[in-house]
């Protein structure tokens, strides 16, 4: 064995065509956890395509599209407990819906509007994370807060690929290991930072060896698996609290979709890779399976798409409905208190207001 | 009473509120056995235990996002970085998040932290240990930045800014750590923020300053009164927000100003004085504001840095000037 090369196994349990490699996790035992899985993906897939035509006519600003990554999502939220906190990064529909983020909160977020991060459930969960990385820095401070109150509750952090160059992501691993603290940091790796693949992006051959570099432990599954993501997760979220075993789940994926609508991968990306991508994605095999092994039928099928087009009309509308923020609003949240500077530059905006309108 | 220097009253104000509330938590590097590379954290640990004051790796942008996150729990993290030349790698969580967390969640989490650093030249130290650079932060919305310029006063502020519920960077003028000993009461007592100080009182002329620069600031004051030039002078204290009511209030008496700071001229916190001053005290003026500051140069290594630094003949000569212009 050469010193760059860990031979890390990919852990899988369904493969593309939906057969079950493996015996299925207990706990994902009966149909219904199944069901849910595949629903979450669905509903995400629906969302997703909802989401970018808003885009395109001019209701939504621009949107990061999480098509090809359902499996993670969907894997990483329904490991995680009520009590564990998720901080994101911003293609992570899936799991944020599992947390009990409203649809429209996202819409309204990506609608320009701070409002979308006020959420309504989980109020210990922060908001998706544009700057890349640097919420990595933030989990590992939600994980010490954790362990310094001996609570048994521990943090989920995502991230693409490109973020595992930054150094943020090198420091929030680092201290993970060095302090012993409940964290799982899961990286989507959809081989592409926009428009750099990954072989541009380390000489690295897995990054789950990452973690070796800094004495945690390093995973790597199937990221179009759902059950293979939930199952590594949950271990991993177990060896988080209960052994403060801070841990790497790096997600096999592609991305299938540009990445936001304000860009064109047919610029950089060859469309034959695209193509055979487009077999192994999530959706496809889990239906499989639920038809091979669960009965799943067409009308089941149908029917959850439809459940799913009429969840997200919803939102949409709900969206649509949400009212204006008031005028200068944004000067609001500065400060606990306002400062006598902003209460100034705030009576000027209301007069320029009262003049013009 | 006890007798301080502003570094031992750093050190008592951290002992006080580790002491008064469990959800206090200082962390950077060697701030645990070693007690900090100027020792403002002497003892701590020993006291408070290593999950309290807490040895990190050196890495000051995990430091500070960390620090976000716990503040996110409700933990109050004080944060110490060894110089304010190393917080540059820190300045994406600074600006991107802990300024920002309370805005873009509408108050659902916010960030209660300090971030401490020493600042400012004159201590004959290494290469990137001597600047001036509180404009960048101060010019960010969201943060508070606060700078002591006494014992007491670095006691009260920091007590303050660890008790304010928005984070505050907290920079500290090594220059005079140890340079003379104050007396002051042990007692919890926080001093308001963004509240100038006026620290003697005048009607010739308000010298405006802060940090280190204000012993400067106080001697040409002392040596202007012996021929007969009786100097207001105030110490800004909290940067930003900016108490400007307090100097508009010194100028609209005394009807000229010279602001005296060791941070490059252009585009600093002299500017914005100058530039509130033109705006809202045009009228009380006599004669044009005068900055006394570093130069727009990167700062000279130790051998040189006394000719960058504002001294006291160089203010001296700033009253006189401005006190001649009619």
């Amino acid at each position: 064995m050469q010193g760059t090369d860990f031979n890390i196994e990919t852990v899988e349990f369904l493969d593309p065509s939906g057969k079950l490699k493996r015996p299925l996790p207990d706990a994902l035992g009966g149909r219904d956890k199944l069901i849910h899985l595949y629903r979450i993906m669905v509903l995400t897939r629906v969302f997703d395509r909802a989401a970018i035509n808003l885009q395109r006519t001019g209701a939504l600003g621009t949107y990061p599209s999480n098509e090809g990554q359902e499996a993670i999502g969907a894997g990483v939220g329904l490991a995680m407990q009520d009590t564990d906190v998720l901080v994101p990064y911003y293609r992570d529909v899936a799991t944020q819906i599992q947390r009990g983020t409203l649809l429209e909160e996202i819409l309204v977020y990506w609608g320009g509007d701070e409002r979308g991060m006020c959420f309504s459930n989980q109020a210990e969960d922060f908001p998706v994370s544009v700057p890349i990385a640097t919420q990595c820095c933030h989990a590992t401070g939600i994980a010490y807060a954790m362990k310094y109150r001996r609570q048994n509750r521990a943090v989920v952090t995502t991230c693409g690929d490109g973020a595992t160059s930054k150094g943020d992501f090198y420091e929030s691993i680092n201290i993970a290991g060095a302090m012993k603290l409940p964290v799982v940091f899961v990286v989507n790796n959809n081989r592409w930072a926009i428009s750099v693949p990954l072989e541009k992006q380390t000489a690295a051959k897995t990054i789950a060896q990452k973690a070796f570099a800094v004495g945690i432990d390093g995973i790597r599954v199937d990221g179009n698996d759902a059950i293979a993501v939930y199952q590594v997760v949950s271990e991993a979220l177990e060896h988080a609290r209960g052994q403060h075993r801070p841990s790497i789940v790096e997600a096999l994926s592609y991305r299938l979709c540009d990445h936001t609508t304000a860009d064109d991968a047919s610029r950089y990306r060859d469309q034959k890779e695209l193509d055979q991508a487009r077999e192994l994605e999530p959706l496809i095999r889990f239906k499989a399976y639920l038809q091979s092994e669960h009965q799943w039928s067409e009308t089941e099928d149908e029917a959850l798409y439809v459940d799913c087009d009429s969840q997200v009309k919803k939102a949409i509308d709900a969206y649509k409905a949400t009212p204006d923020q008031q005028p200068g609003e944004f000067f609001n949240y500065m400060f606990a208190k306002p400062t006598a500077n902003l209460e100034k530059q705030k009576k000027e905006y209301f007069a320029e207001v009262k003049r013009h309108g | 009473m006890a007798e301080w220097t502003l570094l031992e009253a750093v050190k008592q104000a951290f002992a006080w509120e580790l002491g008064a509330d469990e959800n206090v938590v200082v962390l950077g590097e060697d701030v645990g056995v070693n007690g900090g590379v100027f020792r403002a954290t002497d003892g701590l640990q020993e006291t408070f235990g290593a999950e309290r004051v807490v040895d990190t790796p050196l890495a000051e942008s995990v430091i500070v996002g960390m620090a976000i996150g716990m503040a996110a729990q409700g933990l109050k993290p004080i944060v110490e970085l060894q110089f304010m030349g190393f917080i540059y790698p820190a300045v994406d969580q600074i600006i991107n998040h802990a300024a920002r967390l309370r805005n873009r969640t509408r108050g659902r989490i916010t960030c209660p932290m300090v971030i401490r650093a020493p600042f400012g030249g004159g201590i004959h130290a290494p290469e990137h240990h001597s600047e001036s650079t509180e404009a960048l932060f101060a010019h960010m919305p969201g943060l508070r930045v606060v700078i002591p310029s006494s014992p007491a006063r670095a006691y009260g502020l920091l007590l303050a800014a660890i008790r304010d519920p928005d984070p505050v960077v907290f920079l500290e003028p090594k220059r005079v750590y140890r340079l003379g000993k104050q007396e002051v009461e042990d007692n919890g007592a926080a001093l308001p923020l963004d509240s100038c100080f006026v620290l003697r009182d005048g009607i010739d002329v308000t010298l405006v300053s802060w940090g280190a620069s204000i012993k400067e600031t106080l001697e040409a004051a002392g040596k202007l009164s012996q021929i007969g030039v009786d100097a207001e002078v105030i110490d800004v204290a909290t940067i930003s927000p900016l108490d400007i009511e307090t100097i508009l209030d010194s100028v609209s008496r005394t009807g000229r100003c010279v602001i005296v700071h060791e941070a490059a001229r252009s585009f600093g916190v002299g500017a914005e004085i100058a530039a509130q001053l033109a705006g809202e005290g045009i009228t009380s003026l006599l004669a044009p504001v005068k900055r006394v500051t570093g130069f727009d140069t990167v700062m000279p290594l130790y051998r040189y840095e006394d000719q960058y630094m504002p001294g006291v003949n160089r203010i001296i000569d700033a009253v006189k000037e401005s006190m001649e212009y009619r």
